[in-house]
């Protein structure tokens, strides 16, 4: 019976299901969307990748010379720039390695060139691949070219293409580089410990005491969030730099190096961890406790018993996750890193300072391998702390305990204390008129017309920023969602669809933007124009933080029936009426969410956007990093310190908004 | 009798009598699991019908190809004249209750319920007159303005049959409506519903698991297993003429015995042989016996159980038998019942108070039970049910 198998079945063919008009323009959103996220993130990635495979030389026996006499007539041998070289010897081996920028002064083949002498020169590629420039004229292919010897000396030679792992080997025997892997890996796992601990204890004492001011606390250790990762790197300097406040704290140890890297880690991770811990210590049992308590267990027993078991899955998703926000993070370590060397720092430093585009893609490829490992172990781990979360359980209600209360309290007091201090010496350094030597206050550090790094436009560009990728992040996430979860069929392109909205959270913003570079400022490409736009700027942060705004939608969907489409259907309405007058508003707090994670994100953010702008898209969170590198300290605290009271009104902002919008158009959730 | 006949004279001769919603061998396929297997029946206009059977056999499949929601792999479907086969949902006839109501939360109960008569053209008032019109016939008449978590689930549930009938579909599909209710509004809207639907007379198909809602509701009952139809028929005809082994165990109680066949009439149980109902397994054949728990009559002082007046007396079928245990189940009593010539075997007998007060039964006793032959049937296979 249960053995059935298609050729048991009559012959004949499938019922082919008929689409309905519905069904057609679900799946045109499907494709756009899909079409999206390769465009924005496929593509991209995969200009990178080949990029980090692409090697260049310059090939000298693909092009020929001919040079006459000083009466310029051509009577001499034909002769490959190869056969000159071998006569005179002017390249090396390693002068003919080549990155995709260099190019080859043909001069240098003819000693006795001199660009006053009356002798011709003719040049010519073998092949259409020899490629050779002639001021900014490109020339390729077989047809003799002829120059005097004074057009002669403008005229280089383009390396030829090729695909290998030389770039790999070439970055596996340079040592300083080398030296980064293990730097990164050491500094995000010291970092990452140190976070996990400091933010279970502070996420224990929120859910398990019953201390006072337990808002107050949350609410400050969210802070970090609203700022760039680089501003506690800011707050750093002032505090134990060379002329800080508390240098002598520091015993001699410099701050610029791993030690200021791994405090100002550990204070922008803090808030990711502690929601994550918080949420984990939500759905333990109370009914294990009172069954920890009736078998007399101690309440240290109880702790590795019960406590740290039911949130283990909350502390290692903690754990990666942090480990990833460290390892691919580039403000911070290129503000207090010094001398110190990190992978992101790398790739920043290859691209900007080097101009070596291979080698960045090199390194970027060396720091995605363990962004994608702990993005996959974060991910495997959460599935699981889902099912936890189904269970049935009764909800912990902690009991007073005056001593341990009290403990907590103090605990946390001093976790508030180091987050508001960071932020207070940020805002102290911005209104001080010249540190150390004048500490009188005044506004001057805000003038940033007056400093590079793009001045109050910058400031202007980021908000217009952050509202444009909240707009418009908002509206493709959603619609991404509800096709991904609310269509029928078409499994394909909604497994690819899945696949590519989960894959932005483990490329980390640096490589984002190096594979746009890539991809967008490839002249054959027709989306060449958004390059150096606003346009490519917020493609950039939306995809960058499109997984965790797509999660969140998700998550909203899957709470709405899934019946609500077929009643609809059976009704003969049209699915975007249902979409419109009941998934809106029924997810509008979820919608909200979203748009606000996107805004505080969007100006916040270094490392998705810093190879990205351009002179007339300068960007407050970049404008901070460049006014720092500039010297410019105070006003880069200033301007740090914008972004986090942008970031605060803004959350004002949405709170009052979804309070509002939740009481018109959520009535229906009392009672 | 008198109804068909006024059917006939209406639609003419029976070969033109169609039937309204036709389905032809119907298979659908999950991969390599079959959920349905060769699915023919026939459904008239202003029946109802139930499909029942356990979780997994298919009944929810069925349904869900006859809305277009999951259409099937093979097979055709037709609704009123019309192939329907291939359509989807939007451009088919029926309106659909679910488990879990499906209310649009953020949407008053009016507006709920006018969801599908807006854009057709019909006015606002007479949309407003409608859905007034709507909630006095399903009871709930001045509910309009509230929200959907302001009702109770029985309420909840009429609502959305409310909104299921609003644009007067031609088929009703109410997919396991009262699972999700507790047991008293289950039995109250069980009433309703058919009074409704009798009222409005618009063939209805209901899925169940639940015997009895299907037994008390449907005027003909479509028995699923593994994805075939096991029985099609009258509550009555189902309960009292199994056609299989998984058709008398699902639906009620049933002895199952283990026999072995001895002519058409008679089988052996243990060592005695027991005249029975008519069957076909051949002589010599190991079967199933199976006796419902009210068929068993006991005898004591003449006295018949009220459920058995209409069987004859048939002495080779009574047996002497022990009283093991006995249960209190409100309406009757239920009995163990032990034998010397059924061997190991148990029965379980149903003992009318009545019957148990006259005869002054309990535990221990030794009461003489008689098996009526007519309601002795015989199987051939064991019984399969679907895992759960």
């Amino acid at each position: 019976m249960t053995d059935l198998t298609y050729s048991d079945i009559p012959a004949g063919k499938n019922i082919k299901p008929k689409l309905a008009f519905d069904d057609w323009i679900m799946r045109a959103f499907i494709a756009m969307i899909s079409l999206y996220l390769i465009i924005a993130l496929a593509l991209p990635l995969y200009s990178m990748l080949s990029k980090s495979v692409a090697t260049y030389h310059f090939d000298l026996t693909q092009f020929e010379f001919q040079v006459s006499d000083e009466e310029g007539n051509f009577s001499g041998d034909i002769k490959t720039a190869a056969a000159l070289n071998d006569e005179v010897n002017a390249y090396g081996p390693e002068d003919l390695a080549a990155g995709s920028n260099d190019r080859l002064k043909v001069t240098a083949f003819f000693p006795d060139f001199s660009f006053r002498s009356p002798v011709l020169y003719k040049i010519r590629g073998v092949t259409s691949d020899a490629v050779y420039i002639y001021g900014s004229e490109r020339h390729t292919g077989p047809e003799w070219n002829e120059y005097d010897s004074n057009q002669f000396r403008k005229i280089v030679l383009r390396p030829i293409a090729s695909f290998g792992l030389s770039n790999f080997s070439r970055y596996f025997s340079t040592p300083s580089l080398v030296r980064s892997i293990t730097n990164s890996l050491v500094i995000s796992a010291i970092s990452t410990i140190i976070t996990v601990s400091l933010a279970f204890w502070f996420a224990y004492s929120l859910a398990r005491s019953c201390m006072r001011f337990k808002g107050f606390f949350r609410l400050i250790a969210m802070a970090p969030i609203l700022v760039p990762s680089l501003l506690p790197g800011i707050a750093l300097v002032y505090l134990f730099g060379n002329q800080g406040m508390l240098k002598s704290f520091m015993m001699g140890e410099s701050i610029y190096g791993p030690i200021g890297i791994i405090i100002g880690s550990v204070f922008f991770t803090f808030p990711h961890a502690m929601l994550i811990i918080t949420t984990a210590l939500a759905i333990s049992d109370a009914r294990l406790y009172e069954a920890a308590v009736t078998l007399r267990s101690s309440p240290w027993r109880t702790f590795w018993t019960v406590t740290i078991p039911g949130a283990r899955y909350g502390l290692i998703s903690a754990a990666f996750v942090v480990f990833n926000l460290v390892i691919t993070d580039f403000g911070l370590p290129k503000v207090i890193g010094g001398q110190f060397n990190m992978l992101a720092v790398d790739i920043y430093k290859q691209v900007i300072g080097q101009q070596n585009f291979e080698m960045g893609a090199v390194v970027s490829v060396v720091l995605l391998i363990p962004a994608l490992i702990a993005f996959t172990i974060d991910r495997l781990i959460q599935r699981k702390q889902v099912a936890l979360l189904s269970a049935r359980s009764v909800v912990f209600v902690p009991k007073e305990n005056p001593k341990f209360d009290w403990a907590c309290f103090v605990y946390c007091s001093l976790i508030t204390i180091f987050i508001a201090g960071i932020l207070g010496v940020c805002q102290y350094a911005a209104l001080i008129k010249f540190w150390p030597y004048d500490l009188s206050l005044s506004l001057k550090n805000y003038a940033f017309d007056l400093m590079d790094g793009g001045g109050w436009a910058a400031y202007r560009n980021s908000i217009k920023l952050a509202l444009l990728t909240a707009f418009f992040g908002t509206i493709v996430v959603f619609i991404g969602a509800y096709m991904v979860e609310k269509t029928h069929g078409f499994r394909t392109g909604r497994n690819l669809f899945q696949f590519l909205a989960m894959l932005p959270m483990a490329i980390p913003g640096m490589v984002l933007g190096l594979a746009y570079i890539f991809f967008f400022n490839n002249p054959s490409n027709p989306l060449h124009i958004i390059y150096a736009t606003m346009a490519i700027l917020v493609l950039s942060t939306v995809t960058h933080f499109y997984t965790v705004s797509h999660l969140t939608a998700v998550t909203a969907l899957k709470q709405m029936d899934n019946e609500f489409e077929s009643v609809s259907a059976s009704l003969k309405q049209p699915f975007y009426k249902l979409f419109a007058r009941v998934t809106v508003p029924v997810c509008l707090p979820a919608i909200l969410d979203i748009s606000i994670y996107l805004f505080v994100n969007a100006m916040t953010t270094v490392s998705a956007v810093v190879f990205l702008y351009s002179t007339g898209t300068a960007l407050a969170s970049i404008a901070v990093l460049n006014m720092d590198d500039a010297g410019d300290i105070a006003p880069a605290a200033a301007m740090g310190m914008m972004i986090f009271y942008t970031n605060v009104a803004a959350r004002t902002v949405h709170a009052a908004l979804s309070r509002m919008l939740v009481k018109r158009t959520q009535a229906w959730r009392s009672r | 009798m008198a109804f068909e006949e006024a059917e006939l004279a209406v639609s003419g001769s029976p070969a033109e009598r169609q039937a309204f919603l036709k389905i032809d061998g119907l298979w659908k396929a999950f991969g390599n699991f079959f959920a349905l297997k060769d699915i023919s029946l026939e459904i008239e206009k202003g029946e109802f019908v139930c499909f029942l059977g356990p979780s997994g056999c298919g009944k929810t499949t069925l349904l869900r190809a006859i809305a277009g929601l999951d259409i099937q792999t093979r097979g055709s479907i037709d609704q009123d004249g019309k192939d329907i086969s291939d359509l989807p949902p939007s451009q088919r006839d029926f309106g659909i209750v679910f488990q879990s109501y499906a209310l649009f939360p953020n949407l008053t109960i009016e507006k709920n319920i006018a969801f599908g008569l807006e854009n057709t053209g019909v006015s606002k008032q007479k949309i407003a007159e409608r859905v007034n019109e709507l909630l006095e016939l399903v009871g709930l008449p001045d509910q309009g303005k509230k929200y959907p978590a302001q009702l109770s689930g029985g309420q909840q549930q009429r609502i959305a049959l409310a909104r299921a009938i609003a644009f007067e579909p031609g088929l009703l599909l109410l997919d396991e409506p009262l699972s999700a209710l507790d047991a008293k509004v289950r039995v109250s809207l069980r009433h309703e519903i058919k009074e409704l639907q009798r009222k409005l007379g618009v063939t209805t198909i209901m899925v169940t698991h639940d015997q009895e809602e299907g037994l008390s509701m449907g005027d003909r009952i479509v028995v699923m297993n593994h994805g075939v139809v096991e029985q099609i028929g009258t509550p009555t005809e189902i309960y009292r003429h199994p056609e299989s082994l998984f058709v008398a165990d699902f639906i009620g109680e049933m002895n199952q015995i283990n026999a072995v066949a001895k002519s058409a009439h008679s089988v052996v149980i243990g060592n005695t042989t027991f005249k029975c109902a008519q069957h076909d397994q051949p002589s010599g054949q190991t079967v199933v016996a199976a006796i419902r728990p009210e068929d068993i009559v006991p005898h004591g002082e003449g006295a018949r159980s009220p459920g058995a007046k209409d069987i004859k007396h048939t002495p080779g079928n009574t047996i002497s038998a022990d009283i093991l245990d006995m249960e209190f189940l409100g309406s009757f009593w239920r009995a163990g019942l032990g034998s010397k010539k059924l061997g190991e075997l148990r029965l379980i007998g149903n003992f009318s108070i009545n019957a148990v007060r006259r005869m002054d039964l309990g535990v221990g006793k030794n009461i003489e039970i008689e098996i009526p032959p007519e309601r002795l049937r015989v199987f051939g296979d064991s019984v399969q049910v679907a895992q759960e």
